[in-house]
């Protein structure tokens, strides 16, 4: 170890002060966020009723969990999200793969994809249930249609810019396509995989919730929807909460996973 | 000695929607047995075009290639190719890197691998095995590239400006360090550059191509009259200006306008 300078450890010192503030802040305007709300709602300057309370969604969590109503919804909305984006990643591979080895059906469907790529999923979520009755299967497949055609245009077009020259590399080692795909494509393309999940675990969560807002009997996009029909918003608020929460922990999950595999390389 | 290479007559053109390009017109050459060729050029004139026909990655439209004397898709030679730079996978290590030639070909016996660990224990990598490629100089990552060649042990290597990539003094050092590893595995080997001193001091003999479309304007067999001769030791050989020149001189004579015209006019009449 050399002996860190003045201007290093100064450097060094600044650096952290600045990371400190940051955190600070962050933490202090969520907690003024959730004092206003209280406050307001307590002076009656927003309706509670309406507008539900930071207290008012805590009791309603702890009610509801004593009530054992609480950790199946989430747990539908959770597994059916889960479903879906494991869905969309092997859809999604074998799809980009399927472009990626022939170039012909790529050009071919190209406009296609684009077009379902652009159209917003949640109109095809009542076609969805039509079709495929309100059940959780259908609440997949809402959850797969949004993230699916983004997912193997990215992976596509990843694919496409990896360096010719390493797949002439394979070629003159007398590799062939197979060779070029799991030796240089697939190996290459892992840090682009695990960027493109991260988004996709959040947009199933989005179709998951499309989904259950028209044929569930179960799930938070459900408790929404049926909170707002009888006036409960309290339960609504409750489940906005915690979908952020969710959506913050799978979000996470996935970035540790990132972090961990730029670690090892 | 016999003939390991032999291109008779070779026409080449790419094709795009817009315009057909004649690389290669009529151009015929020939390797022999263990001899070290420098092909120099004007840059774009298609040398990297004629690398990619003897490895097979492009078929000739005119004329032929025959690997000692059978033509080349019939031929079961060993062709190692050396790239602009090194290629080596960040994800694999060196040891892991320099065996995928095999790896693709299904070769991964006891004998082979024992095979590159020698090299590698000769050419001073053994060490790395376990590295990762980022931990590598670029010298040392060229190496590891060139025993990753060497391991199909190919009958005839393609160098394709394999040090381009590299600074100044590590080019030296590694052209150096290459040149010597291929003359003692006694490789037949094609080098492509647009540096006429690394030609000379690496080749037995230099071939100089005319601009798009290329074909041969003159060969120059190189002799340093020193012995032992290194690529760094015939870059101080008295004779090395002299051959310099000569490669300046008609490099810098193009009269390839003149060739093209002609053998576009050939191709018209053809039709």
């Amino acid at each position: 170890m050399t002996p860190i300078s003045s201007a290093q450890r100064q450097y060094l010192k600044k650096k952290k002060q600045d990371n400190r503030i940051v955190v600070f802040v962050r933490i202090f305007i969520f907690l003024i966020f959730l004092c206003l709300w209280e406050i307001s709602t307590n002076l009656n300057i927003l309706d509670s009723f309406i507008f539900s309370s930071p207290s008012r969604v805590c009791r309603t969590i702890y009610q509801m969990y004593q009530e054992h109503a609480l950790l199946p919804h989430i747990g539908v909305t959770l597994l059916e999200t889960f479903l879906s984006f494991a869905c969309v990643l092997v859809l999604g591979m074998a799809c980009a793969v399927l472009l990626w080895s022939f170039p012909l059906v790529s050009r071919i469907v190209e406009p296609y994809l684009v077009v379902l790529n652009s159209l917003p999923k949640s109109a095809l979520a009542p076609l969805l249930i039509v079709w495929l009755g309100a059940n959780t299967r259908t609440i997949v497949v809402a959850g797969m249609s949004v993230a699916i055609f983004g997912t193997i245009i990215s992976l596509y077009s990843g694919f496409l810019e990896i360096d010719p020259d390493k797949l002439k590399l394979i070629a003159t080692l007398g590799g062939g396509k197979w060779d070029c795909l799991t030796k240089v494509v697939l190996p290459a393309s892992i840090p682009l995989i695990l960027s493109v999940m991260k988004v996709n675990i959040g947009l199933c969560l989005v179709g998951v919730i499309i989904g259950e807002f028209i044929g569930a009997r179960q799930g938070l996009g459900y408790l929404i929807i049926y909170g707002t029909q009888v006036f409960k918003l309290d339960w609504v608020m409750m489940s906005i909460v915690i979908l952020c929460i969710a959506a913050t922990a799978l979000y996470g999950i996935l970035n540790l996973l990132e972090k961990n595999y730029r670690k090892r390389h | 000695m016999q003939n390991l290479l032999e291109f008779k007559d070779v026409c080449l053109s790419y094709h795009t929607p817009e315009r057909e390009t004649y690389a290669l017109s009529h151009l015929s050459f020939c390797a022999k047995e263990g001899e070290f060729l420098a092909i120099v050029g004007p840059s774009g004139c298609g040398k990297s075009t004629l690398l990619n026909l003897i490895c097979g990655l492009l078929k000739p439209e005119q004329g032929e290639i025959r690997i000692h004397g059978i033509p080349l898709a019939q031929s079961h030679m060993n062709i190692g190719y050396m790239l602009q730079r090194d290629h080596l996978f960040d994800w694999r290590t060196i040891y892991k890197n320099v065996l995928l030639g095999l790896e693709i070909q299904h070769q991964t016996t006891p004998e082979k691998i024992k095979y590159v660990d020698n090299l590698l224990a000769a050419y001073g990598l053994d060490k790395f095995k376990d590295a990762y490629p980022s931990q590598l100089s670029g010298g040392m990552r060229q190496r590891a590239a060139l025993i990753r060649t060497l391991a199909m042990e190919p009958d005839l290597l393609l160098l394709d400006e394999p040090f381009s990539a590299l600074d100044y003094q590590t080019r030296l050092n590694v052209s150096d360090d290459i040149g010597i590893i291929i003359r003692q595995e006694k490789k037949t080997a094609i080098l492509v550059t647009h540096d006429i001193s690394e030609a000379i001091s690496m080749a037995d003999r230099v071939l100089i191509l005319t601009s798009r479309p290329a074909h041969l304007k003159k060969q120059i067999t190189i002799d340093l009259e020193i012995a032992n001769r290194t690529p760094m030791s015939s870059r101080n050989a008295p004779k090395f200006k002299h051959y310099f020149n000569l490669i300046w001189k008609e490099l810098n004579n193009d009269d390839s306008h003149l060739v093209r015209t002609a053998a576009i006019s050939e191709k018209e009449k053809a039709r």
